[in-house]
């Protein structure tokens, strides 16, 4: 990794705190107990094997579902209901493991959606494009294209997202979350089915996310190199129960998550 | 410009000369574009000046001398383009370097100038400076034009160009007449720019032009093609090349017109369309690019368009280059050709970003004729010229209205052409370079005591007093039968096809010529997922029986245009196979710009050559390769070798 990782970003204090989650859909127990946290800054890594209920717990954190039992804190505040609408307000964003962006839409339309819970002009001056909401949507604008910048896809502002590559449009999905100006950005399986130059760009791009702009990143990700490389800290997931915690060194030579995951260490 | 006001009387024979001149004359006009956050950002020539000049005091602050060199490497960015006039001004020589070249290459040269200073564009180029700080620590400071991912870079030594410029102001504050000082020190027949060879041979060499040469080279040049104030061109070319030296910056510089950045290296034909450029400059090989990128989306095209493009095609190729030559041409073809404008070469133009084009040059290598003739005759002013970095660029111009497909045209204002009894061109004009830098024996090598320059081509003169360029001097070979053997002028044949990307013909000292080919995956690969033919790869699809007869039919086609001259009958291609792997500059197989090194293919695949001459069907071979990261590799495959129909020559038929 390139010199000087890590050198100017200090991880700060808890801004995520899931305490003894346990979510259950009929018989079948998702998670069981989960308890974990994510700090300020940090780049936090879930792993496990399929079906371990690491989209669950990523769900969980983003609203989607909501746990029987446990409670999660998020910036100091305990969520008693939450939706997904509220956690984007609270500043959370999301990738998504299939993509979930409009094909037939241009990257830059896909990328303003993101910016959709900022627009403070009515749709009916939208529309009319009167003068406030015209400003506002220059101003919008200007942080879409610090964006385009930011992931090097200038070359396809006006191109339909159907029409990429599968790499570049897992790209203009992290660009649409990354539009909202999240504190905290959920990335599930980011480097899924691409290439290894693929993968190098992501990952160049996800530390430039936490060094640059400072945004706490929660991934889910198969590929172990990377999140060997690039996470603070990981929490390995096994039948929706949580069986190592720690810095990538520390889960590696857990022997419950070596057995159960990683396979037998050489 | 407070300092310009000072300088006064001689001639304005010097680059900071010329943008101060500028500056004052044509003060509030554009100088120069980028487009960044998706908007083009401006500077006027009054801008540029004050930007250079604060340029300039940063780089003295920080201990820039007279006659120090300065490493310039990046994409086209204007910060980069006013690093070399800052330089310029304190009597530093620039050495603008290729951007994509790997750390040890930029090592080489980094020791060769002797280089303290560098000023790059992005960490990708402070990271490989870095790396060669290590075994080079002459290198006493980099400095760079864009922040992103540098924030956290402690060391000492790697600045901002920002940085810089604010040190320069408070220099400059401090002792206003200080640039002004140091322009007017500067002297013509001073070293204006060090460009280093790509060297088809041995290492680089740093090849020393003057502000005399290369201003009297884009003065003729503009002087030539009538271009003023009022051109605007899009600089996306390697700076280090000289193509881009003299159109991004001499001829900008003399004629006072304005240059635009692209955005970046993917966005070059968006944004050449949102600039609708009046002056273009590119190498044959971007033309080709264009081409078949226009082809594919062609291919795709609902029938209709598919049959209306053809057509026109036809008929553009029938009269469109003489329409554009101003010769007489019949009334229907005219009115076709003027219904085809409307219909398909006008929206042609505009795709390509060509609408405005009123001269586009080709240069840097022969251009294949049939590539050269799509673009006539879709009547787009395309010329060819002829030079190398010793001579400017600056040898042989294409006249309007004269233009011939396989010439590259009359000696230029200024320059005096001479065949050798060798075949060899040999130049002598007023944009010559100095010399080779601390290479006095290549010097003397390539400049006779009469002051000729030995450019290495092979050429003639034909009736009308065009200079026509066959091939590299060393490379023209004869075959075993006694034939003249030219193997780029085959291989610009076989390329003209879009699906062929690269070929290298064999032949000097054989009885038949043999070729290898590269296809050109995004056009074979559309071919290919059109006919639902699954592939994996660039290794696959090269051997699949399919692409081998695609292959073969562009081979008998050239071979079948061969046959017509009787001097180049021999040359057809008699056997040939696709290699399992692109050429590639990181695997030393072609130049920084994309010419092949025939010498080192030819030895790298002895095995090949030998199953091509040896009559077998298919051969074995591993190759190692280096990836983008700098690992290596190994590609294998067991790849066919086909035979293509040849043609008897068009003498023979005449006699049958």
């Amino acid at each position: 990794m390139g010199a000087g990782l890590n050198g100017g970003r200090t991880i700060g204090d808890v801004v995520l705190d899931l305490q003894g989650i346990s979510l259950a859909f009929g018989g079948v127990q998702a998670l069981q107990e989960v308890t974990f946290d994510v700090r300020e800054h940090e780049i936090r890594a879930i792993i496990g094997p399929n079906g371990a209920g690491k989209s669950s717990m990523l769900n969980v954190i983003n609203g989607i579902y909501h746990p029987q039992q446990g409670t999660v804190t998020f910036n100091g505040v305990t969520r008693h209901s939450v939706n997904t609408h509220k956690a984007a307000v609270q500043g959370i964003a999301r990738t998504f493991q299939n993509i979930a962006l409009f094909k037939g839409m241009s990257v830059l339309d896909n990328i303003m959606t993101g910016r959709n819970l900022r627009m403070k002009s009515s749709l009916l001056a939208q529309a009319l494009r009167v003068g406030s909401a015209e400003r506002e949507e220059m101003e919008h604008r200007e942080a879409v294209e610090r964006v385009i910048d930011f992931l090097e896809i200038q070359a396809y502002r006006r191109t339909p997202v159907g029409r990429l590559p599968y790499g570049l449009q897992k790209r203009v999905d992290l660009a649409r979350a990354l539009a909202m100006e999240p504190n905290l950005l959920l990335l599930d399986e980011p480097m899924a089915g691409m290439n290894v130059e693929e993968k190098q760009d992501m990952c160049r791009f996800i530390l430039d996310v936490n060094d640059q702009l400072g945004t706490t990143i929660v991934l889910i990700e198969h590929d172990m190199g990377v999140v060997m490389d690039i996470s603070d800290r990981v929490v390995v997931l096994d039948y929706g129960k949580k069986i190592g915690d720690g810095t990538p060194a520390e889960v590696r030579g857990n022997q419950a998550v070596i057995d159960a995951y990683l396979g037998i260490s050489h | 410009m407070a300092q310009s006001d000072t300088i006064s009387g001689g001639n304005v024979d010097t680059f900071p000369l010329l943008l101060l001149e500028h500056a004052r004359k044509q003060g509030n006009r554009i100088a120069i574009r980028e487009k960044d956050l998706g908007i083009w950002q401006s500077w006027t020539w009054a801008q540029v000046g004050n930007e250079v000049c604060a340029l300039a005091g940063g780089l003295a602050e920080l201990g820039f001398r007279r006659g120090d060199s300065l490493a310039i490497i990046g994409d086209n960015r204007p910060r980069l383009y006013w690093a070399i006039t800052a330089a310029q001004c304190l009597g530093g020589v620039p050495v603008p370097m290729y951007q994509d070249a790997a750390a040890s290459e930029l090592q080489y040269v980094l020791q060769d100038a002797g280089i303290r200073f560098a000023i790059v564009e992005d960490q990708e180029q402070v990271d490989k400076l870095i790396e060669c700080r290590e075994r080079s620590p002459g290198l006493e400071y980099i400095l760079y034009d864009d922040a992103r991912g540098l924030r956290h870079y402690s060391q000492p030594f790697v600045r901002s160009l920002d940085a810089v410029q604010d040190l320069g102001c408070g220099r400059i504050g401090k002792q206003p007449q200080f640039i002004a000082t140091e322009i007017a020190q500067g002297k013509p027949e001073d070293v204006a720019i060090m460009l280093y060879t790509s060297g088809t041979t041995g290492k680089p060499k740093g090849v020393c032009i003057t502000h005399c040469a290369l201003i009297n080279a884009a003065r003729g040049g503009c002087a030539f093609d009538r271009l003023g104030a009022d051109e605007e061109i899009l600089s996306y070319l390697p700076m280090a090349w000289v193509g881009d030296n003299l159109f991004s910056y001499a001829q900008a510089l003399v004629a006072g017109f304005t240059v635009n950045c692209p955005e970046s290296g993917d966005t070059v034909m968006t944004d050449m369309r949102e600039i609708g450029p009046t002056y273009y400059f590119a190498p044959p090989r971007v033309f080709e690019n264009l081409l078949t990128q226009v082809m594919i989306r062609i291919e795709d095209a609902a029938a209709i368009k598919r049959g209306v493009f053809h057509y026109f095609m036809d008929v553009a190729r029938r009269c469109g280059a003489e329409i554009l030559d101003g010769k007489s041409v019949g009334a229907g073809e005219r009115l076709l050709y003027a219904l085809g404008n409307v219909l398909v070469y006008g929206p042609l133009r505009n795709v390509l970003g060509m609408s405005r084009v009123r001269v586009a040059y080709t240069a840097g290598a022969a251009i294949g004729p049939d590539l050269f003739r799509f673009y006539r005759s879709i009547g787009i002013n395309l010329k060819q010229l002829y030079g190398s970095t010793e001579t400017c660029a600056y040898v042989c111009l294409q006249q309007d209205g004269h233009i011939k497909l396989d010439t590259v045209g009359i000696p230029a204002p200024g320059v005096e052409v001479k065949i050798a009894d060798s075949g060899e061109v040999l130049v002598k004009s007023s944009a010559m370079f100095k010399e080779y830098y601390k290479r006095p024996d290549a010097t003397a090598e390539t400049m006779d005591a009469d002051g000729y320059f030995h450019t290495g081509d092979a050429g003639f003169f034909d009736q009308d007093g065009q200079l026509k360029i066959i091939d590299r001097a060393k490379d023209v070979g004869k075959m075993a039968s006694g034939a003249l053997f030219a193997p780029n002028y085959i291989e610009n044949k076989l390329k003209f096809s879009p699906n062929i990307r690269e070929a290298v013909a064999f032949g000097h000292g054989r009885k038949m010529v043999c070729a290898f080919f590269n296809i050109d995956i995004g056009a074979v690969g559309n071919w290919a997922e059109r006919r639902n033919i699954p592939y994996s790869g660039y290794t696959d699809l090269a051997q699949k029986e399919e692409v081998y007869a695609l292959v073969r039919e562009c081979v008998e086609k050239a071979n079948a245009e061969l046959a017509l001259d009787p001097a180049l009958c021999d040359s057809q291609v008699h056997r040939f196979l696709i290699l399992h792997k692109e050429l590639d500059p990181d695997d030393d197989e072609l130049t920084r710009t994309r010419k092949v090194r025939r010498g080192f293919v030819e030895e790298k695949y002895a095995v090949l050559i030998d199953a091509l001459y040896s009559g077998k069907t298919s051969q074995f071979i591993e190759t190692q390769v280096k990836f983008e990261d700098g690992r290596s590799g190994k590609i294998s495959a067991d790849l066919r070798i086909e035979e293509a129909k040849t043609y008897p020559s068009a003498a023979a038929k005449k006699a049958a």
